[in-house]
């Protein structure tokens, strides 16, 4: 029987292109944790979360919204002592716990990026509109009110179109994207 | 003129339109010609990557083979987003033949090949490395004297590209608004993050990066913050109100694109460069 693959191995295989140093290599020196812009909303620092990867404690990184609440600013990632590709690490570990269809409750990250994905195989581009679909009922009335009017606002001052562009060879991209990854039926 | 293919990004269609005309509007006065890629589609900015890895490379890397196709060398987004994830999809292609070759079975569908030559570039770089200081110093008609502007970078117009700047304290931007007469602020946030598709995703701490932000430029004493990418833009124009009600602050600095500063300064038409509002609001902010 093959060995099981470390957790750190696991995460380290999704990181198809990055050119960042294997996780293993951290020092546990906090300065990821530091330059974190986010850090105070997340569960578990960039710091700890690497030090769950390296103890394979699976679960708990499941469960925790550190890498949702990373912004992909890089900040970590440019600063590491050890040259890890932070940054890259927490997109690994937002697709890990993708695939294994299992985070924390409450969270809209991985709702957006799905509907976000799912926007772009059905028409080529982004549009605002679409994707307040995937968050607004996870918002609070208090806030949908607010966003109701922001949008109204941007639309009356000219700054939000009212219909989406669409990419023109649309079928070839969703051929594209088959190649990929398999999709079900396209609208 | 020296045309560049041009990659405008989904958000200057939509809430970056002031962006999407004051670039053209500028970039026509100092002779870059941006012809606008033929049937782009979304780059994905943080989205696709969650998804899937080899998926937002692929998406990412039709726009670079459409932009080959044209013969044109360089490469250029307006939007920082846009930017990082050419820029990086472009240097893998070119240092991962194995990813070249399953990106370009899947643009076969397309027909469409990529080899990653183009030289990926954010439109700021056009105007500073190929126009020059000099050059845009010359065409200044209206220098914007005594406007202490607060040069927001952001994130991915540095970061992660380590190889090319000073990824703690760069100082291009304030180079580029020197040359128009104005006056950059120092601060210390220039560089931080304004929470990206956090605004979305976890509002709470997307505001409270915002409000970090204008607390330490209107601490500055800035006038207006001058931002390089609609992301960027928006959160920190357009989620002002929320950050004051959830802050107790009052703040309303303008926020306008370096675009619209520099087409000022040159002397462009109001409406040619998306101000009116912010003009109005930019005189009572030096008022203050």
């Amino acid at each position: 029987m093959a060995a099981e693959l470390s957790f750190s191995k696991e995460i380290e295989n999704i990181m198809y292109a990055s050119h960042g140093k294997p996780i293993k290599d951290c020092i546990q020196c906090g300065t990821c944790s530091g330059s974190c812009p986010a850090v105070e909303f997340m569960d578990n620092s960039p710091r700890e979360v690497i030090g769950m990867i390296g103890a394979n404690l699976k679960e708990e990184v499941l469960a925790t919204n550190t890498y949702w609440t990373c912004a992909s600013c890089y900040q970590c990632s440019v600063r590491c002592p050890a040259g890890i590709d932070i940054a890259d690490m927490m997109y690994a570990l937002k697709r890990y716990s993708m695939w294994k269809g299992q985070y924390k409750e409450g969270l809209i990250g991985p709702d957006f990026s799905e509907a976000f994905v799912k926007m772009i195989v059905n028409s080529g581009r982004s549009f605002e509109p679409i994707l307040a679909a995937t968050y607004l009922p996870k918002y609070s009335a208090r806030d949908i009110i607010r966003e109701g009017l922001m949008a109204t606002g941007l639309v009356l001052s000219g700054k939000m179109p009212l219909l989406p562009k669409k990419v023109k060879r649309l079928k070839n991209v969703q051929r594209m994207v088959r190649r990929i990854i398999p999709i079900g039926e396209t609208k | 003129m020296k045309q560049y293919a041009y990659y405008p990004g989904c958000s200057l269609e939509s809430l970056g339109k002031n962006y999407r005309i004051s670039a053209l509007a500028v970039s026509g006065e100092l002779g870059v010609e941006l012809k606008e890629l033929e049937d782009w589609n979304c780059c994905g900015a943080t989205a696709y990557f969650p998804v899937d890895e080899l998926l937002a490379y692929t998406l990412v890397s039709r726009n670079l083979a459409i932009a080959e196709k044209t013969g044109l060398q360089d490469f250029v987004a307006p939007c920082s987003a846009c930017y990082k994830n050419a820029y990086t999809t472009n240097k893998y292609l070119k240092s991962d033949p194995d990813l070249a070759e399953h990106i370009n079975y899947a643009l076969e569908e397309d027909n469409l090949q990529v080899e990653g030559k183009m030289k990926v570039r954010h439109l700021i770089e056009v105007f500073i490395e190929d126009v020059g200081f000099e050059e845009i110093k010359k065409k200044v008609a209206y220098p914007l004297k005594g406007l202490r502007v607060a040069p927001y970078y952001g994130c991915q117009i540095v970061r992660p590209r380590k190889d090319k700047e000073d990824v703690e304290n760069p100082q291009f931007f304030e180079k580029l608004l020197s040359a128009i007469g104005a006056e950059p602020i120092e601060y210390a946030s220039k560089a931080r993050c304004c929470g990206g598709s956090l605004i979305i995703t976890n509002r709470k701490a997307a505001l409270d990066m915002v409000h970090k932000l204008l607390q330490d430029a209107v601490n500055s004493n800035a006038n207006v913050i001058a931002t390089t990418c609609p992301m960027c833009n928006v959160n920190l124009e357009v989620y002002q109100g929320q950050v004051n009600q959830e802050f107790g602050t009052d703040f309303s600095i303008p926020v306008m694109y370096f675009t619209q500063l520099m087409g000022m300064a040159l002397g462009i038409e109001p409406k040619r460069i998306g101000v009116g509002a912010s003009m109005l609001s930019l005189a009572q902010s030096i008022e203050k």
